[in-house]
């Protein structure tokens, strides 16, 4: 981190030379640097996943604020004398949502021998065969859909999770070995009985937050139309729809690592019931099952925990985090070299470079031509990366294309994050070699390129 | 009045941009004087005096702490409060020196949550109104010793490091909850002699105190001079500009996005009369206007108990005369402001507080100035050609 702030200024000086300088109109779309459209940051330091969209007026400075204070100050349990900042749990898994988002960073998954209470960037949702009455995964009835880890004191915690990593070499075609880690998750110290032999786990990191209201307000019809008329034979991205809970209706999945929730407000809002136990204005039940007696016995923090007012201050926030800009590698023919490397290997199938925003009722993220490197859709990413858990639409194997915006910051902000969905890759390169499924073939064309040319696609990537 | 300020405090982020991605050519550099490595040694100097300030007043809360618990009265109590009052000041000037990864936020080793984390969880220590078996105080069959590892690892889950440790841990042992409009908490000093689990609670406080000085003196042994593999030899080696932006980044961050906003403007948008930061001893104003003069002290190089020499001011004055005087002038008025407001914090934050209250006016001017010096010391960064990021 502390070398981080010469990095830092040093790309800016790069940036400063090489990239907004000498954009030009004809420039691909892959070489832009204002990735998040007019919200773009330049900030490049541990702080650069946590400021406001650029083009944010003043006068929301304070929303964004407050909101800022709920996203990153730790629950407490209740009652305390911070009353709007009590009713912690009972049970779960961080008491901030700073404590896995990471300086509004992605998360880190354990080390193989530590516990995942000291690293709880991840969680692992948990479900039985079949489907709720919305299509949903079936919660474990003794449960819940996750694993809280950790509780109050006075209420037993859920589980602990446990991994092992196993080693996985592979070869690219000029020969050089590389070595994957293979995760796999358990669940130990059960307290409320043993799991299910069927249960269903699906352990899911989590992501950077910047760029969400962007993502939201990228029109529906543009997401459907990609999946009626992919960019490519090899790929068929599909819409998940899922259930909303404010429309009570079904709608198109944005969010969440299978695209199985709607908006970022039900996405806030169910990492806070979920992951830090705060009843609020979308879910107002605690999250006990019947068997959890002292969960359900716990005194709660108010009816909701977190009140509308502030609950909405922290979707703003959610909403409107600046995507940082592109850094582009000092020699100009190398960044375009990666950049090429990448459309023609064909990530750019399903990481769709450029999107436009519809209208917003925030004005700042509205009719913006931006760059997330997604198409919001699901995608059968093979069977080593498929979890094995349906989630509404999405199959077993199947994963929403996560942006790629932020890349090269993500282990600068959080030295420990890892890439994927379990966080079971260490490196960028890594993430790319586990590609499976529909990827496959163009993962096939990753391994069979030139060493120029691999390290110039690895150092493109870096520069998101 | 507020829109002016909320204008400002984004100008700054605009003021980032452009600089990042300016084309121009102009790359001063501040190594280029001999002034600024005298600068950036006199900072190191200052900030190894600060947190030794503090050590030295930790330790002298830590003696009446020490003499309450072996003879708990109502005078001792309240010698120990008053320690604990004029201990931390010290502390708070030493914020100043936070945001870029030094020290006392380092990714791995920074005790920074142990020492200030807030808010506390008071129910995770000892009992609450309306949960009288709360806390590992109460609870001797689950915690059956009251040990430094017991509390630097219920600290540990859950995330953040956080909710059991530190100065507002100490704070709430000694006030206990502030259920007053008007004054602090009133905790009265028979938990420490008749109370249930009174020895437990002693033994807590005994703990965490200790704990707090220790932290203290990682602190001043990371800045201390003269030795070879600490963080002060490290920082010394650092090249001047990278010095230099970690200086200002930390003055920069604290205040706005940290002082203005999280500890101020969300307690005024909030209205929650104890959403604030000591809120058991009703302390935050003077610890609001102990940060503000952390952040005079880097800038004017007069380090309160400690050392003076030149500090940023008198670097970019070399370059720029008229900033470096105008930054040092509103960093007296952010604190004048600062002290302006009237005490106890806490009422500006009631439900019914008007807008136009002069508590309510004087903590948004205040809000204003550290807003608006927040944008000048980004400037004057900016004119000795380093570019830094603060929100």
């Amino acid at each position: 981190m502390r070398t981080w702030v010469v990095v830092g200024v040093t790309i800016a000086l790069a940036a400063a030379l090489f990239g907004a300088c000498s954009s030009g109109s004809g420039e691909s779309e892959l070489l832009r640097t204002d990735l998040g459209g007019e919200t773009t940051t330049n900030a490049l330091n541990m702080n650069a996943f946590s400021l406001p969209a650029a083009n944010l007026p003043g006068e929301d400075r304070g929303r964004f604020e407050v909101g800022d204070s709920f996203f990153t100050q730790n629950w407490v349990a209740a009652p305390a004398s911070t009353t709007n900042r009590d009713g912690l749990g009972p049970t779960f898994n961080a008491r901030a949502c700073a404590g896995c988002h990471v300086r509004d960073g992605r998360g880190a998954p354990p080390n193989a021998d530590t516990d995942l209470v000291e690293a709880p960037g991840l969680l692992v949702r948990i479900s039985v065969p079949g489907t709720g009455p919305h299509g949903e995964p079936q919660p474990d009835p003794n449960y819940g859909e996750q694993i809280q880890d950790v509780a109050i004191i006075g209420v037993p915690a859920e589980a602990r999770i446990s991994v092992t990593y196993t080693p996985v070499t592979g070869r690219y075609a000029d020969g050089t070995e590389y070595v994957l880690s293979r995760p796999t998750y358990r669940v130990v110290d059960p307290m409320f009985g043993p799991l299910p032999a069927n249960v269903l786990l699906s352990p899911r990191i989590a992501p950077q937050v910047i760029g969400m209201g962007l993502l939201e307000t990228i029109p529906e019809a543009d997401i459907r139309a990609a999946a009626l008329h992919p960019p490519s034979d090899e790929v068929s991205g599909r819409v998940n729809i899922v259930y909303d809970a404010v429309a009570d209706d079904m709608r198109l999945g944005r969010f969440g690592w299978k695209a199985n929730v709607p908006t970022v407000e039900q996405q806030v809002a169910g990492a806070f019931i979920g992951d830090l136990g705060i009843t609020n204005p979308l879910f107002r039940a605690q999250n006990c099952p019947v068997v959890q007696v002292a969960c359900a016995a716990a005194i709660p923090g108010g009816d909701p925990e977190i009140e509308g007012r502030s609950f909405d201050t922290v979707v703003f926030y959610s909403q409107v985090l600046a995507v940082p800009a592109r850094r582009p590698l000092a020699d100009a023919d190398r960044d375009a070299q990666g950049s090429k490397v990448f459309e023609r290997i064909g990530c750019a199938a399903c990481h769709t470079p450029t999107q436009r925003s519809g209208p917003s009722t925030i004005p700042a993220l509205a009719e913006q031509t931006f760059h997330p490197f997604t198409d919001l859709l699901l995608h059968d990413m093979g069977a080593e990366l498929a979890d094995g858990r349906p989630d509404f639409d999405a199959s077993e194997s199947e994963w929403r294309t996560p942006p790629l915006w932020g890349l090269g910051l993500v282990q600068k902000i959080n030295p420990k994050a890892r890439f994927l969905h379990d966080g079971r890759a260490a490196t960028i390169e890594e993430a790319v070699l586990w590609h499976g499924g529909e990827a496959a073939p163009a993962q096939k064309r990753f391994r069979e390129l030139s060493r120029e040319d691999r390290e110039a696609l690895l150092a493109y990537l870096e520069t998101l | 009045m507020r829109s002016l300020r909320r204008v400002g405090a984004l100008a700054g982020v605009v003021a980032l941009s452009l600089g990042a991605v300016a084309c121009s050519s102009d790359d001063r550099d501040a190594g280029s004087s001999a002034l600024a490595r005298e600068v950036i040694e006199h900072y190191a100097d200052g900030v190894y005096a600060s947190y030794a300030l503090s050590l030295t007043e930790a330790q002298a809360m830590d003696e009446e702490i020490d003499a309450f618990l072996a003879a708990p009265s109502e005078e001792g109590l309240e010698l120990a409060r008053e320690a604990w009052l004029a201990a931390r000041p010290a502390y708070g000037r030493t914020e100043a020196f936070r945001f870029y990864g030094g020290p006392i936020d380092d990714e791995e080793t920074g005790p920074e949550g142990q020492i200030n984390a807030w808010p506390l969880d008071e129910a995770y220590i000892d009992y609450v109104v309306g949960d009288p078996g709360a806390g590992i105080i109460n609870n001797a069959s689950t915690y059956p010793e009251i040990t430094v590892e017991v509390l630097t690892d219920a600290n540990e889950a859950g995330g953040e490091a956080n909710i059991s440790t530190g100065w507002h841990a100490i704070e709430f042992l000694l006030w206990g909850q502030d259920l007053s409009t008007t004054g602090p908490g009133a905790r009265p000093y028979t938990d420490y002699t008749t109370a249930p689990n009174a020895d437990r609670r002693g033994e807590y406080l005994a703990v965490v105190t200790d704990l707090l000085i220790d932290d203290l003196q990682s602190l001043v042994d990371a800045w201390a001079p003269g030795v070879d593999d600490n963080y002060a030899a490290e920082f010394l080696a650092l090249d001047d500009d990278e010095a230099l932006s970690y200086i200002f980044t930390g003055i920069g961050e604290l205040s706005r996005g940290e002082l203005a906003g999280e500890r101020m403007n969300v307690a005024y948008e909030e209205r929650s009369q104890e959403n604030e930061h000591s809120c058991f001893s009703d302390n935050t104003l003077a610890d609001i206007q102990a940060n503000a003069e952390g952040i005079q002290m880097v800038w004017t190089g007069v380090y309160v108990g400690g050392p003076t020499g030149p500090g940023l001011a008198a670097l970019v004055a070399e370059t720029d005369e008229d900033l470096a005087a105008e930054t040092t002038e509103v960093i007296a008025a952010s604190i004048e402001a600062a002290e302006s407001i009237p005490a106890p914090f806490d009422q500006h934050l009631a439900e019914d507080a008007d807008d136009t209250s002069p508590g309510r006016v004087a903590i948004v001017a205040t809000m204003d100035s550290l807003s608006n010096q927040t944008d000048l010391i980004v400037q004057s960064a900016d004119a000795l050609g380093i570019s830094i990021a603060v929100s």
